[in-house]
């Protein structure tokens, strides 16, 4: 009787102690409250997570934020290089910033247009200016822009040999390609849910048939896979058809890497303790999927589908670079980079390859953040 | 004589093991468990030793039919009616829960990281629809008082509990629906002495109050001591031997039981231990011995043995043994009392 009330003092010891009010927030705190906190930490992941969300709020409204549409052509500036918009010039400083003016003329020599900077004329900048009209999220009618100039044509990372603006036409295409990952994730991930969610849930034959096959859609070499898939979209598809097809392209190729994870997690998870508990707890299946599964391995899933973003979007590139995916006049990275594939781009206008930064930057903020994110979404791993 | 809770008749648990080639089916089985039967009491504890792969846990676990039964009768008295387990589709079977338990050896693996204490206790009642609304609270707060875990704890995850306060959420997670029988899996192995001594002395009060009936599954004799009216022996997928904790312990009848006993740890560092010393591994279930399972090891082995199964028989009031010589060797059991006066 004695280590009876021994023991009692012992559990009741610790629970009169009082705790720190932080103490007690991280002991309520629910896992998603665990991730943001640990996610918070991995300073490289937000600033990834910063750029992607900029980059997707300049795309969704390219039309507002580029100055141009992305098929104006300024017969006058063909081949511009990038200008940065000053501050001073000879005259001196002010607040409100500029561009020296633009000539253009044909070299008599080489017949070439050639343009040249003529600092004495300035160029004011204006903001929320009237320019084409277009419409904001193919709905609102508006023809106000982010900025523009009064005179002249503004272009801030140069034109192509037609004269279009490439800062325009690089905001339209970071939507296309942006969305076209999205897209192709999301197709390929709710393939993949299911499919692996069967195999791993209900295991057995059904099992053993799902791996097979996706054993034989992964032993098919993409590229060719690509290829073939492309090469059969008929060339009279309107760009709105192709950029759907796309997108189911990308998912068929991309759902079995995924699926297999899934299942994995599934059968490892199946067989944890408490997921025993429950269904001796008398959990029916649905209620251990909702409860249980899915929670646990919600954040796999989550770092999943980041990681496998830039996959998607190198691939939506590759594939307009070679000229299989999307085609003109629809704009995406790679159909800007397929037009500076030339001799001449190389050679007089290398500012045709900025959208390849943007490809980078895209890639490396979505690696970066599906990192941050593994890290952090496992927050019992430590265990304080 | 008190009443039979439980019955189970010949239980047989084997476990499939395919070949890695596609064509051939199944070819052999792990018999895990092979031809166990038993009884427990209304209100008992009964103790459930065996060395590591003997198949206690599969035992345990196959009563509660968390994993299908090969074969094998098990019955449940309940509230007047006998209940034949193994025939109950999924969904009696799922309402039928409420009856029995199990309380796990890990306390972090068992507790769902994404759930509150709340929400893991509440989970039988939640689950079956026992209860509704604010009932559910109350009962979630009894059993948690009755485990003796703060009530202000309940909003909290398990990431802020020590080992003995989850297996304390365990229990509690175990008793809110009301369950006639509990199996204790290991449930205080995974914990160090004092904490262990803290969950069997709280497991013993609940049972004074409440009547519950354990299967106590462990490979520690003294806790097994501590806590059992009746202490069964496995060894390979079988039953050796079962009887009072007393009898067990101080006159084992079969030669393995023999070899467990005098393992025990003595208190007195002095003192010199003479442990039968067992030579080799346990078998293969995969290919039992033939005869006597014991007889590859057994240091009373006879020809007999090596060819005739022997019988599971009652040789004296309540003390079942598996051997051909039951009667005739003397066997030394523990040296010291078996009690866990120390804790």
């Amino acid at each position: 009787m004695t280590t009876t009330d021994l023991s009692t003092q012992e559990v009741q010891a610790p629970i009169t102690q009082m705790e720190s009010e932080e103490a007690q927030r991280y002991y309520s705190a629910s896992q998603f409250q665990l991730i943001w906190w640990r996610f918070r930490k991995h300073r490289l992941a937000r600033t990834g997570a910063l750029i992607l969300l900029t980059m997707a709020l300049v795309g969704l409204f390219a039309e507002f934020v580029g100055p141009y549409s992305g098929i104006t052509r300024v017969s006058e500036a063909v081949l511009v290089a990038p200008q940065a918009p000053q501050f001073c010039n000879d005259d001196g400083c002010s607040l409100r910033p500029f561009l020296p003016g633009i000539t253009s003329e044909r070299n008599t020599e080489t017949l070439r247009m050639e343009t040249k900077i003529d600092p004495s004329v300035r160029r004011d900048i204006y903001f929320f200016v009237e320019g084409e009209e277009y419409k904001l999220l193919g709905m609102f009618k508006m023809n106000t822009h982010l900025f523009g100039v009064e005179e002249g044509s503004i272009h801030l990372l140069g034109t192509d040999s037609l004269g279009r603006d490439i800062f325009s036409r690089t905001l339209l295409a970071t939507r296309t390609s942006l969305s076209i990952g999205i897209i192709g994730v999301i197709i390929a991930f709710v393939l993949a849910l299911v499919i692996g969610g069967v195999a791993g849930y209900f295991g057995g034959g059904l099992d053993y048939a799902i791996q097979r096959l996706t054993e034989i859609v992964r032993v098919i070499p993409v590229i060719p896979l690509y290829m073939g898939l492309a090469a059969a979209f008929p060339k009279e598809w309107s760009s709105t058809q192709v950029y759907f097809a796309m997108t189911l392209v990308l998912a068929l190729v991309g759902w079995p890497t995924l699926a297999r994870r899934i299942r994995g997690k599934l059968l490892s998870l199946r067989g944890e303790d408490y997921v025993i508990a429950a269904s001796l707890a008398g959990a029916g299946p649905s209620r251990i999927i909702g409860r249980h599964l899915l929670p646990a391995f919600m954040s796999y899933i989550i770092v999943d589908l980041v990681i496998s973003f830039p996959f998607m979007l190198l691939s939506e590139t590759a594939l307009s670079f070679v000229g299989l995916g999307l085609r003109p006049p629809t704009v995406s990275w790679g159909v800007l980079l397929q037009d500076a594939q030339t001799v001449r781009a190389i050679e007089q206008a290398p500012w045709l390859f900025i959208p390849a930064l943007f490809v980078i930057v895209a890639v490396l903020s979505f690696t970066v953040l599906g990192d941050g994110l593994r890290d952090a979404a496992d927050p019992y791993q430590v265990s304080g | 004589m008190s009443d039979t809770l439980l019955e189970i008749k010949d239980l047989k648990v084997y476990f499939p093991i395919r070949r890695k080639n596609l064509f051939s089916g199944v070819t052999q089985y792990v018999k895990a468990v092979d031809g166990v039967s038993f009884h427990i009491e209304k209100g008992e504890t009964l103790g459930l030793v065996g060395e590591s792969g003997s198949g206690k846990t599969t035992v345990g676990r196959s009563i509660l039919r968390a994993i299908e039964p090969t074969a094998g009768k098990v019955t449940f008295n309940v509230d007047g009616e006998t209940i034949d387990l193994s025939t109950l589709l999924d969904k009696e079977l799922r309402v039928f829960r409420k009856n029995m338990q199990l309380i796990f050896q890990d306390p972090y693996s068992s507790l769902n990281p994404r759930m509150t204490v709340r929400d893991i206790i509440a989970e039988p009642i939640v689950a079956q629809k026992l209860a509704k609304g604010d009932e559910v609270d109350e009962r979630v707060r009894e059993a948690a008082a009755l485990c003796k875990l703060n009530l202000e704890f309940l909003r909290r995850f398990p990431h802020a509990f020590s080992g003995g306060q989850r297996q304390r959420i365990g229990i509690a997670r175990a008793l809110v629906s009301r369950p006639q029988f509990i199996v204790c899996d290991e449930s205080v192995s995974a914990l160090d002495v004092s904490i262990q001594a803290e969950i069997l002395n709280l497991l013993m009060d609940l049972q004074k109050e409440f009547g519950f009936t354990f299967l106590f599954i462990a490979h520690d004799l003294s806790v097994v001591a501590h806590i059992s009216k009746r202490v069964a022996v496995m060894y390979l997928g079988q039953l050796v031997e079962l009887a009072p904790t007393e009898d067990l312990f101080y006159t084992p009848k079969h030669p393995y039981t023999e070899a467990l006993m005098s393992a025990i740890p003595e208190v007195d560092p002095n003192q010199e231990m003479n442990p039968v010393n067992l030579s080799g591994e346990i078998p293969s279930p995969i290919n039992p011995p033939s005869g006597c399972r014991f007889h590859t090891r057994c240091p009373y082995v006879q020809d007999i043995c090596k060819t005739d199964e022997p019988k599971w028989e009652e040789i004296e009031e309540k003390h079942f043994v598996t051997c051909h010589f039951a009667n005739t060797l003397t066997l030394k059991g523990a040296k010291m009392p078996p009690s866990v006066d120390a804790a």
